[in-house]
């Protein structure tokens, strides 16, 4: 993160009701970040976002953006500005007119206004569409209107809401790089709210995961996905196959445990781990897990049985029952090899890499 | 295509769908029919075309005066319950709260009541309260009596508002009063028009509140019962009423095609939902 913060999120609680929206979130957000909020539906991540613009009113707490406590400004008097999830372009106004929209409060002289227009229409590549009316652009052209209408702005912040998710799969992945390549361009903050884990890892600096009203874990999408803190996180980003194991050693930073088929090995310790009874939970990624073909050896392998199978084109997903183990194990193979033939009811040996277990605080 | 091949079989319904459409029509059509006929009396064979009864209409000063009466009446009457229907559709449509559905219908119950009664009632009120009938009481009348029809047009024009182009207009940098003038407004207008058309249309046309509480200064309805008891004038009423039907028409339909333009629009501004 850059060196000083360009909103900060102090103790911020949302209550409706009894219901907590948001739960005593504490939040920095550095300047010129690409930064996620990643949860499912009903987590706070809207809430959050629709704070910081100035659409909703914390319980308590504090928002402060670029030093500035900003919790008393109205949302035309912040220096945010957002993309709406639905876009929200105005109907009665053409892509120029809708982009100009917010420049016209500023009484800048005629040709700044139409310089600035154009410069933020031709960032989203639109120039040629600047006299279209709203009901004659594609979802994709709504949201690079909607995005040049906050751009000319010039805001400090632009605040996202799932901007890609009335997007088909194919126009999404393409925005993806393009917002990414956009928000490079231009420097400022982004703040995302997505509930695709996959759009978080690829496009943000850093995420941050949310469930009930709480922030769960802050970090980089590598170290989020590598080292997931909570079984929570951890099976939000791309799933993962969760074990107990006997704790047979402790320090400060890693725990050493026994595990019924992965042997001994030491972990990191999670933030805000607490043994109980002396267990604690492991887990593996599906993909950390190899199969070994005929006579292949491994310094570290299980065996059990092909269960079911699942073709997903370039990758197979193998269940794989492992005796000892309480549930069966998930794993994910690309299919170069063969993966997607395994018939159901093979026998099959698995390899891994001590350092792909990680322990995980509940 | 199995409904189609249905329809086809039935011979009957072509008959029905006529016999349908002249119960409508055929006894309005009389009127203009009448009214540019050469004869003081209305029946068949027509005497030969003359527009004679349209011309003396000009002439007629208390016709006139009436007519004068019910432009009034029907501008103050659409401008006034357009406005009331204004506030009451956007909390209806905007806002949730206790007693809402209790509310819609009390709104749009008017509707339902049996317009002598109501004319009754106020003329009472009126009358009680010790206020002079005038074209003034007319227009109170009929403001209670056009609200649920304006309400219902708006309503119609305000369920598809989207309330985030209001937030982007707030996000934007624009005031409150602002967004209701740049945004709200502009994408609500065709709406509001069409109230106000529907609202002077249904004030032109009305009769029993009208004749209750006009006093001594007649609108254009109330001008026209009080001809029917002379024979001779009966043709220049005639042409009077087509000119009305006319009218009529024009704003109904000039109404309906806003009406309809409104909904196209907020429907484009929506399906960026995809």
């Amino acid at each position: 993160m850059a060196e000083k913060p360009m909103i900060e999120i102090d103790a911020v609680s949302r209550y409706y009701g009894i219901y907590k929206a948001l739960d005593d979130v504490t939040l920095d957000i550095g300047a010129g970040e690409f930064f996620s909020l990643l949860g499912p539906s009903g987590c706070g991540k809207t809430t959050l976002l629709r704070s910081i613009a100035g659409f909703d009113t914390p319980t308590s707490g504090d928002i402060r953006i670029d030093g500035r406590s900003a919790i008393d400004l109205p949302p035309n008097k912040r220096p945010t500005n957002m993309v709406f999830q639905n876009y929200a372009i105005f109907p009665h106004l053409n892509v120029e007119e809708n982009v100009a929209y917010g420049l016209k409060r500023l009484k800048l002289d005629a040709a700044e206004e139409r310089r600035r227009v154009g410069d933020a229409l031709e960032q989203v590549r639109l120039a040629h569409l600047s006299k279209r009316k709203a009901h004659e652009l594609s979802g994709g052209q709504r949201q690079r209107v909607a995005l040049a209408r906050a751009l000319v702005m010039r805001p400090k912040v632009l605040l996202l809401d799932e901007p890609l998710s009335a997007l088909d799969k194919k126009l999404r992945e393409e925005m993806q790089v393009e917002l990414r390549t956009l928000q490079k361009a231009v420097g400022i903050t982004f703040v995302l709210v997505t509930h695709d884990q996959y759009e978080a890892l690829a496009m943000s600096d850093r995420i941050a995961v949310m469930f009930g009203g709480r922030i769960a874990q802050v970090a980089t999408p590598k170290e989020i996905y590598q080292h997931p803190l909570t079984r929570q996180v951890a099976d939000f980003l791309g799933g993962m196959n969760f074990m107990q194991a006997r704790i047979t050693g402790e320090s400060a930073i890693n725990l050493s445990v026994e595990t019924a088929r992965f042997g001994n090995v030491t972990v990191t310790k999670p933030r805000g781990f607490a043994a109980s009874n002396g267990q604690a939970t492991i887990g593996i990624r599906p993909e950390r897990l190899r199969v070994l073909w005929d006579d292949a050896k491994a310094d570290c392998e299980v065996t059990g049985l092909v269960v079911d199978r699942h073709y997903f084109g370039e990758i197979t997903h193998l269940i794989v029952d492992v005796p000892g183990l309480e549930k069966p194990l998930s794993v994910s193979e690309t299919n170069n090899f063969g993966a997607d033939d395994i018939p159901v009811g093979a026998p099959i040996r698995l390899a891994y890499d001590p350092d792909a277990l990680v322990a995980l605080a509940d | 295509m199995s409904g189609r091949h249905g329809i086809q079989k039935s011979r009957w319904l072509p008959a029905y769908v006529t016999a349908y459409l002249a119960f409508l029509y055929l006894p309005i059509l009389l009127l203009p029919i009448f009214s540019f006929n050469n004869a003081a009396s209305t029946t068949f064979p027509l005497a030969g075309f003359t527009t004679k009864w349209y011309a003396s209409l000009w002439g007629n000063t208390v016709m006139l005066e009436a007519a004068r009466n019910s432009l009034i009446v029907g501008i103050t009457v659409s401008i006034l319950s357009t406005g009331l229907a204004i506030c009451a559709a956007r909390a209806v449509t905007r806002y949730k709260f206790r007693g809402q559905r209790a509310a819609t219908g009390l709104l749009m119950a008017p509707l339902f009541l049996p317009e002598i009664i109501v004319a009754v009632s106020l003329l009472m009120i009126v009358l009680q309260l010790g206020i002079e009938l005038s074209l003034a009481t007319v227009i109170l009348g009929q403001t209670v009596f056009c609200l649920p029809y304006a309400l219902t047009v708006l309503i119609s024009g305000f369920d598809g508002f989207d309330r985030s182009l209001e937030e982007a207009s707030l996000d934007l940098g624009e005031t409150a009063f602002g967004t209701f003038r740049r945004v709200t407004l502009p994408v609500v207008a065709p709406a509001i028009i069409s109230s106000l058309l529907v609202s002077f249309t249904i004030s032109l046309d009305e009769f029993i509140l009208a004749f209750f509480l006009s006093g001594t200064e007649p609108t254009l309805p109330v001008y026209i019962w009080g001809q029917l008891r002379f024979a001779a004038k009966l043709p220049s009423v005639l042409a009077l009423g087509s000119i009305m039907i006319a009218l009529s028409i024009i704003l109904v339909t000039s109404a309906e095609i806003l009406r309809r333009r409104a909904e196209h629009r907020l429907k484009a501004g929506a399906a960026a939902h995809g």
